[in-house]
């Protein structure tokens, strides 16, 4: 009886330690973004996860077992790099035992290091709030910085799979076809929100500001990552009789308080993009996330006061 | 070379005309000097449409460069943040810490029952014993890459006169496969907290359950730790540890080998979006070659006694993290706990203080004891927590104890709570409140009120 159950725990055991082998090229993003772009480029080859979910602030994870235990089995990392994952990556990194995903390896791929990166602080002091030395790292909300990171993506696939080299390459010309039809049926239907000014919880919004032309008023927190108190939000209120701004902006992730109380005060709409996919429902994937972000924009455009 | 053959062209068909009036040779000069006309605006002509076409490439080109717009462009080199010498320097970080305490004032303070593990800081009772305003130890952590292979780290705690190396180890970074190897004098990664330095703690004092196991700053090694994650879809975590084992219940027995062994277990995982698990096993066993002591007896008073044997322990922690769609930034909540059981066996030897004939006992022991403590952030910067301790001094047997021993049969025990207020990650200033009745007839009701400032590049923490 004994032997029988041994018997099977050994079995067990064994198809266990087996099963990652069997699988796909496993992809570990550290935030939806990526999880998607992977997805889109890796097809039915990889099975990619995101470490984090719309609804987490991803400055703000802890390297939980469970992730721990991705970590271990992923052959490529994708992450956003500029500090934004400092608080966790680097501990989940080194807890993994991961060979594969450590920097430096073509199983790390830094999506920050492919891009031009705004806001670049010309000096960095804690005083400041919790700035990035490297550049605001928000930067998939201006579409076209995901055509760099999706050629590199095809390319590290590529390499790391070389069996699907052809697949991930196809995969790639057409998604970026897509893209770019995409794009430019946004930047058409953006076209009316330039000039439209708003205000936002945490400085996440950057990078769309620059693509669709809107002009940023100022952000709910005092400075970044530190919680914004009465006398702050009070300021921004008196300022808007001066600089009017037409909207409020948060992420899904970001808690509506502040923003609600300054929509109350001002009568300004507070508009909740989903930042990231999975943050609405219709933003599914790459595609829905900037066919909603659009939408919620135009349609608070639309119902703002004159 | 061709801009210069063009000057002088130019040159002689300025001057040659008015020549060419005067000169009977002239008519041949001005075939000449047509034909040279004549080369001089083909070579215009071919360089005007090379210009042109230059033109039209360099326009070309900048429209698709806006094309492709900024995004596509590589990093420009200001960028990457740290260059040149500098870009090497390791990640400094510095951790000020210091507290103003209200408690009884007590001689000698201990942990009834338990025999207390001897600690260079007790003297000047590095925060924990002394009243009114202290300053805690200073925390230096000095960490880097190594190479493509290693990492290393060195921590040092400065308090007046003095500087302690709580750690200097280098670990593995690209050994693969899930493992990893530290060496060189680390915390242990027994039990749950044992890897926690002071400022990362949730109360101001460490649970009694690890003064009364290891003193003041947790189990060190000096040795050799390997951890394996399994390839698993849960978090399976095996490790092992050899070490030196010079410090308590160990003590220095310049053995050729080693005098500390640990193993330890932990698995995890999450449940759903909002909650996730750890829970661990660890064992650990030293011996002790005369460790000192004092103790009371009857007979003669405070007396040395030295243990000699084999002490071994084992810890079972489980820490619970509960967070809201796994968002911690508003709220969260934590729950941890951890029992452990410790015996040793070997003998006692007993000297009064005027140093006559040692009096031999056998020395077995069984205590135990746990902690539960959860910790609440109810509103952003904002957290409460709860804490109780509870030791048990077990079975203490010394045979027919000739030295006349006294044995403390007693249940060490304290409660605590606590409020804290973060104005970010760096900074957090804390209020606490306890009950401490870790003394056999004493009941101490302690306030103390802490700050905790972290400098530099702050490293993150594991779960």
């Amino acid at each position: 009886m004994a032997k029988c159950v041994m018997k099977h725990l050994l079995a067990l055991l064994l198809f266990l330690c087996a099963a990652p082998a069997l699988a796909a090229v496993k992809v570990l993003a550290t935030v939806p973004e990526w999880g998607a772009l992977a997805r889109e480029i890796g097809g039915e080859r990889v099975e990619a996860t995101s470490a984090t979910s719309a609804l987490q602030d991803p400055h703000r994870i802890e390297a939980r077992p469970s992730l721990i235990a991705r970590a271990r089995a992923a052959d490529l990392l994708i992450a956003v790099g500029a500090e934004l994952e400092i608080g966790w990556l680097p501990v989940l990194l080194r807890e993994s035992g991961n060979r594969r995903i450590q920097p430096g390896q073509p199983g790390h791929l830094e999506a920050a290091a492919l891009v031009r990166l705004r806001d670049v602080p010309e000096t960095v002091d804690r005083a400041m709030g919790d700035v990035h030395a490297a550049g605001d790292p928000h930067f998939h909300l201006d579409p076209r910085n995901i055509v760099p990171v999706a050629e590199a993506l095809a390319e590290r696939l590529a390499q790391i799979d070389p069996a699907g080299a052809q697949d991930y390459r196809a995969n790639l010309a057409r998604f970026l076809a897509r893209w770019r039809d995409a794009i430019a049926r946004w930047e058409g239907e953006g076209a009316s929100l330039r000039g439209v000014s708003f205000l936002q919880a945490h400085r996440s919004f950057g990078y769309l500001a620059h693509w669709l032309g809107l002009e940023n008023r100022g952000e709910l927190e005092p400075k970044p990552g530190i919680e914004p108190g009465s006398g702050h939000l009070s300021r921004l209120v008196d300022r808007q009789r001066r600089a009017p701004a037409a909207m409020i902006l948060r992420a899904a992730y970001q808690d509506e308080r502040a923003g609600r109380w300054v929509a109350e005060h001002t009568g300004i709409p507070l508009v909740m993009l989903p930042y990231t996919v999975g943050g609405t429902p219709r933003a599914g994937d790459l595609f829905g996330l900037f066919d909603d972000t659009l939408a919620r924009l135009k349609s608070a455009v639309s119902s703002a006061p004159p | 070379m061709q801009s210069r053959v063009l000057l002088a062209a130019m040159a002689c068909a300025f001057v040659w005309p008015a020549a060419a009036a005067e000169n009977p040779e002239s008519a041949q000069l001005a075939a000449e000097l047509a034909a040279l006309r004549e080369q001089i605006a083909q070579m215009k002509t071919a360089y005007e449409g090379r210009i042109a076409a230059l033109e039209e490439k360099l326009a070309s080109a900048r429209r698709e460069e806006r094309v492709d717009a900024a995004a596509s462009a590589p990093p420009p080199p200001a960028q990457s943040a740290a260059r040149g010498a500098s870009a090497f320097n390791p990640e400094v970080s510095l951790v000020l810490q210091g507290a103003y305490t209200s408690r009884k004032e007590v001689e000698e303070r201990h942990i009834g029952g338990f025999v207390p593990a001897a600690h260079h800081h007790d003297e000047d009772g590095h925060g924990g014993d002394r009243r009114g305003l202290t300053l805690d130890h200073t925390e230096l952590v000095l960490a880097a890459n190594i190479d493509p292979n290693f990492r290393g780290q060195a921590t040092l705690a400065v308090l007046d006169g003095e500087v302690e190396l709580e750690e200097a180890w280098f670990q593995t970074t690209a050994l693969g496969h899930g493992a990893g190897i530290k060496a060189g004098r680390f915390l242990s990664g027994i039990g749950y907290l044992n890897e926690q330095h002071a400022h990362q703690w949730d109360f101001y004092e460490q649970p009694l359950m690890y003064k009364a196991l290891f003193g003041e700053h947790g189990y060190t090694q000096d040795g050799v730790q390997v951890k394996w994650v399994a390839p698993l879809a849960a978090f399976v975590e095996l490790g092992v540890e050899a070490g030196r084992g010079q410090n308590f219940p160990g003590d220095e027995r310049n053995l050729d080998g080693f005098n500390s062994r640990a193993v330890f277990a932990r698995v995890g995982g999450d449940i759903g979006a909002s909650h996730s698990w750890r829970a661990g096993l660890s064992w650990l066993q030293t011996r002790a070659d005369a460790r000192e002591n004092h103790f009371e007896s009857e007979a003669f008073g405070e007396v040395h006694g030295a243990f000699s044997g084999r002490s071994r322990m084992w810890i079972a922690d489980l820490v619970y993290k509960w967070a809201p769609d796994g968002n911690p930034a508003r709220r969260n909540f934590k729950l941890q706990a951890e029992y452990f059981q410790r015996k040793e066996s070997g003998h006692l030897a007993v000297e009064d203080e005027e140093g006559g004939e040692a009096l031999e006992s056998p020395w077995r022991t069984r205590q135990s004891g746990y902690y539960i403590a959860g910790v609440y952030q109810f509103a952003p910067n904002w957290r409460a927590g709860l804490r109780y301790d509870q030791l048990r001094s077990g079975r203490q047997f010394l045979g027919d104890n000739p030295a006349g021993i006294d044995l403390v049969d007693y249940r060490p025990r304290r409660f605590s709570a606590m409020v804290d207020y973060s104005w970010s990650e760096f900074s957090r200033l804390r209020l606490q409140w306890s009950r401490d009745r870790a003394m056999p007839g004493v009941t101490d009701n302690q306030v103390t009120l802490q700050y905790v400032m972290s400098l530099g590049s702050h490293g993150a923490h594991k779960f």
